[in-house]
């Protein structure tokens, strides 16, 4: 790794190991249970998708049906595989039947396991070439149109109406935006649900639906194609329903997922047992579909000071690469994040900043690195902001930062206008283009500022990861360590969809695909 | 396109301050200078800009300048416009409705308490309805606070319960109650399509059905909140941006006092 900031490579190590214990150590609980969103996640996988007459998605209701009968530790590969094999019916069908009453999935005769196990693989192959087809399809536009070099514009569209999404989309993919995502309606993170088909109304975003995700990808297509350049599409995975949104997107061709558990805990009050087991399915569907992740350090800085708790950035970065690995998550997709988040107050912060996101870049050399505008100290004077905004694409294109969300000057203000979205996008393409190489022309001074702030954040980091070590990451979350927030193991939203699989459970995707396809 | 900068043409108005007849202010007194931005959803070519003209003169902006124009897509383009605006208002005669208490400082809102009440206060806030941010609640909770203003649970003499985002109302009222609260903190920071003003008046409405309405001092706060906002809405106070947990204290304990709920 290149090495400006002197860092202390032993503790770099220190740190790694750590956190590969803490992930360990977890990774023997999210494999004894599974939970009512990874079974809703096989079984749109198997290929299960509508609503019933009361707009409740098949899924839910099969896995609804399971969690009555008191049968979900069996999982739903191998009650709709046993029904396959009983029926002779496509797991849709199995599906419309359990939701008209048709079909008890408890009173079946239980067939033989390798039976059962043949036909649920029969489908599930079927579901893993579509989506490898979709990865060849992103890497032949890539193939052609080559993919940019730098930083990938990011930028973030929210209406509440999908089609106007696309138009706000397109125009900004034309202004040379690399990455759109559309943000989710506020709320729909702790909808234990996905709700269905092409949606007007969202309060602060769009509701993500796989029939979204189809309008928005087809309308980036066409400009990929008027443009000749790939545009990457970015959704949410975070919330209740990580998984099946990982599915929605492996198989709708989404490029750049957000999927943090440790977010949702500590932002979303979601149940900590629960969203680790969501998160490992999610994040093994992300790296087969070749999704690069997004992760939610960013936000520990919104509550927590970005001076005094910079440490806790880099912490969880260490915990946050050590799950991703775990779930076959390669490097190159973990878009580790971190902010531009200290205020403008104080003195040398621009420094603190560059040595924050030079660190990142040195200890994590081939991660996509994620890194996020000012927010909390943006106002009203938006004169003021774009002057911030400025500063944080410095540090991007001095440290290379590869998913650069671009600051709008209204961030303060409002959700951005079209206008805006143009304006940020032309404040990066000028720094970017004029300060190009500026990062490989410099070096730090020894001993100065920006080595010895990078130094310490990292001597924290690391001595707060053996802590964890010690606490284990469950206790670490007790104990309110990231972003100041508390979270109880029992409290939160979401346990009750947590089960214990017993010896007919199978999960064949995790099979089919940790470590697979991607590039 | 007439620059600014080589204007030599007499400005032939009246140069002194009327208070009846405000104008805005650029290098001159009663020049009427404003500057705006907008876009329009047409192409970028001489029609548009006349259109960015005319519609700025509708506005009421004399000469208005087209200073840059820039597509934004193929049919939408973005302008800054310059131009005198050539309305007027009395500025004498605008009556704003704004908190009226003093603000404390944290120890005097302490000793204010300790003198009036005896007890402790219990603050009790959340960030309602289907709004995840917590950005503003915890500016004015949590103890760092924010911009050097320590937050309530800082203060000696407030129990400061910060329940974060996404509270339903009920939940909300019913963790009042249960706590004994005295002051409710309701902040709001999504307010696309109004959705904030829909989950405040539902609040105001769930208690007085409940008959709880006077048991509190209820107090609501956010990037677009006003007292007169707030006020309208069946709250006691509204705050808006710049304002800090000595505001909502002071307010708070001496609104209290006003209503004889001291000791």
């Amino acid at each position: 790794m290149a090495n400006k900031l002197n860092l202390d490579l032993s503790l770099v190590e220190q740190a790694r190991k750590s956190a590969a214990k803490v992930a360990d150590d977890v990774q023997g609980f999210i494999d004894l249970h599974t939970t009512v969103t990874v079974e809703r996640a096989v079984c749109r996988l198997l290929g299960i998708d509508n609503v019933n007459d009361v707009d409740v998605p098949l899924p839910n209701v099969v896995v609804d049906h399971l969690v009555e009968k008191g049968i979900l530790g069996g999982g739903v590969s191998f009650y709709v595989g046993n029904a396959m094999v009983e029926t002779g019916l496509t797991p849709q069908e199995i599906a419309e039947k359990v939701s008209t009453g048709e079909l008890d999935l408890s009173k079946l005769p239980v067939h033989n396991a390798e039976e059962i196990r043949d036909a649920v693989m029969a489908v599930a192959v079927a579901t893993t070439e579509r989506i490898k087809g979709n990865v060849a399809k992103r890497n032949e536009y890539l193939a052609q149109y080559g993919d940019k070099e730098g930083p990938y514009l990011y930028v973030i569209v929210a209406t509440g109406n999908i089609y106007e999404d696309v138009t706000q989309a397109v125009a900004a993919a034309k202004q040379g935006a690399d990455i759109i995502a559309v943000i989710r309606t506020t709320g729909q993170s702790l909808l234990d649900y996905v709700p269905y088909g092409a949606t007007t109304e969202g309060f602060g975003g769009t509701y993500a639906t796989q029939e979204n995700f189809r309008i928005m990808r087809a309308a980036l297509d066409e400009v990929c194609e008027e443009e000749k350049r790939y545009i990457r599409l970015c959704n949410y995975c975070s919330g209740l329903c990580m998984p099946e949104i990982a599915a929605m997107g492996a198989l709708e061709r989404l490029d750049v997922m957000l999927n943090d558990a440790l977010y949702g805990i500590l932002f979303r009050d979601i149940n900590m047992q629960r969203t680790i087991v969501d998160q490992y399915f999610s994040r093994v569907i992300n790296s087969y579909a070749g999704v690069i992740i997004n992760t939610g350090e960013d936000n520990y800085l919104t509550t927590a000071d970005a001076v005094e708790e910079a440490h806790t950035v880099l912490a969880s970065q260490f915990l946050n690469e050590a799950f991703a690995l775990k779930a076959g998550l390669r490097e190159e997709q973990q878009g580790l994040g971190h902010a531009f988040e200290i205020s403008p107050d104080v003195e040398n912060g621009f420094l603190m900043e560059l040595a924050q996101a030079e660190m990142a870049r040195e200890i994590f050399p081939k991660a996509p690195l994620k890194y996020m505008p000012p927010t909390k100290f943006m106002t009203g004077n938006v004169f003021r902001g774009h002057v911030q905004d400025a500063l944080f694409n410095m540090v991007t294109i001095t440290t290379g930062q590869k998913l650069h969300l671009l600051g709008m000057l209204t961030e303060a203000i409002h959700t951005p206008f079209m206008s805006d979205r143009a304006l940020a996008i032309e404040n990066a393409q000028y720094i970017f283009r004029t300060m190009k190489d500026f990062g490989s022309e410099i070096e730090f001074k020894q001993g100065g500022f920006i080595q010895t702030r990078a130094q310490t954040v990292l001597a924290k980091a690391a001595d707060l990861l053996k802590q964890i070590e010690k606490l284990g990451l469950f206790g670490t979350l007790e104990k309110g360590i990231f972003a100041d927030i508390k979270r109880g193991k029992d409290a939160g939203k979401g346990l009750s969809g947590v089960v214990t699989k017993n010896d007919v459970y199978f999960n064949p995707f995790v099979d089919l695909m940790k470590g697979g396809v991607c590039l | 396109m007439s620059s600014g900068l080589y204007n030599l043409h007499k400005a032939d108005f009246d140069k002194t301050l009327d208070l009846k007849k405000l104008k805005p202010y650029g290098d001159t007194m009663n020049d009427g200078k404003v500057q705006m931005s907008f876009t329009l959803p047409v192409k970028d070519d001489e029609k548009g800009i006349e259109a960015a003209r005319q519609y700025a003169r509708k506005m009421g902006i004399d000469e208005p300048n087209v200073a840059h124009h820039m597509p934004l897509d193929k049919e939408f383009t973005f302008y800054v416009v310059y131009g005198s605006c050539v309305h007027t208002i009395d500025y004498d005669d605008i009556h704003v409705l704004t908190v009226e208490s003093d603000v404390m400082s944290m120890e005097e809102v302490n000793e204010y308490i300790k003198e009036h009440f005896g007890r402790k206060l219990t603050f009790i806030g959340a960030s309602t309805g289907t709004d995840a941010h917590t950005v503003g609640i915890d500016a004015i909770m949590n103890r760092k606070g924010f911009a050097g203003h320590y937050g309530l649970e800082r203060f000696e003499m407030i129990e400061a319960i910060n329940m974060g985002s996404q509270v339903l109302n009920e939940e909300f009222i019913a963790k009042a109650v249960e706590v004994n609260a005295d002051v409710l903190l309701v902040s709001q920071t999504v307010t696309q399509k109004d959705v904030h003003i829909q989950n405040l008046t539902e609040m105001i409405e769930l208690l007085e059905a409940e008959g709880l309405r006077d048991r509190f001092i209820v107090i609501c706060g956010g990037p677009r909140i006003t007292h007169e906002l707030a006020k309208e809405l069946g709250y006691d106070a509204g705050f808006g941006p710049g304002k800090f947990a000595e505001d909502c204290a002071s307010f708070a304990i001496t609104e209290m006092v006003k209503r004889g709920m001291g000791k």
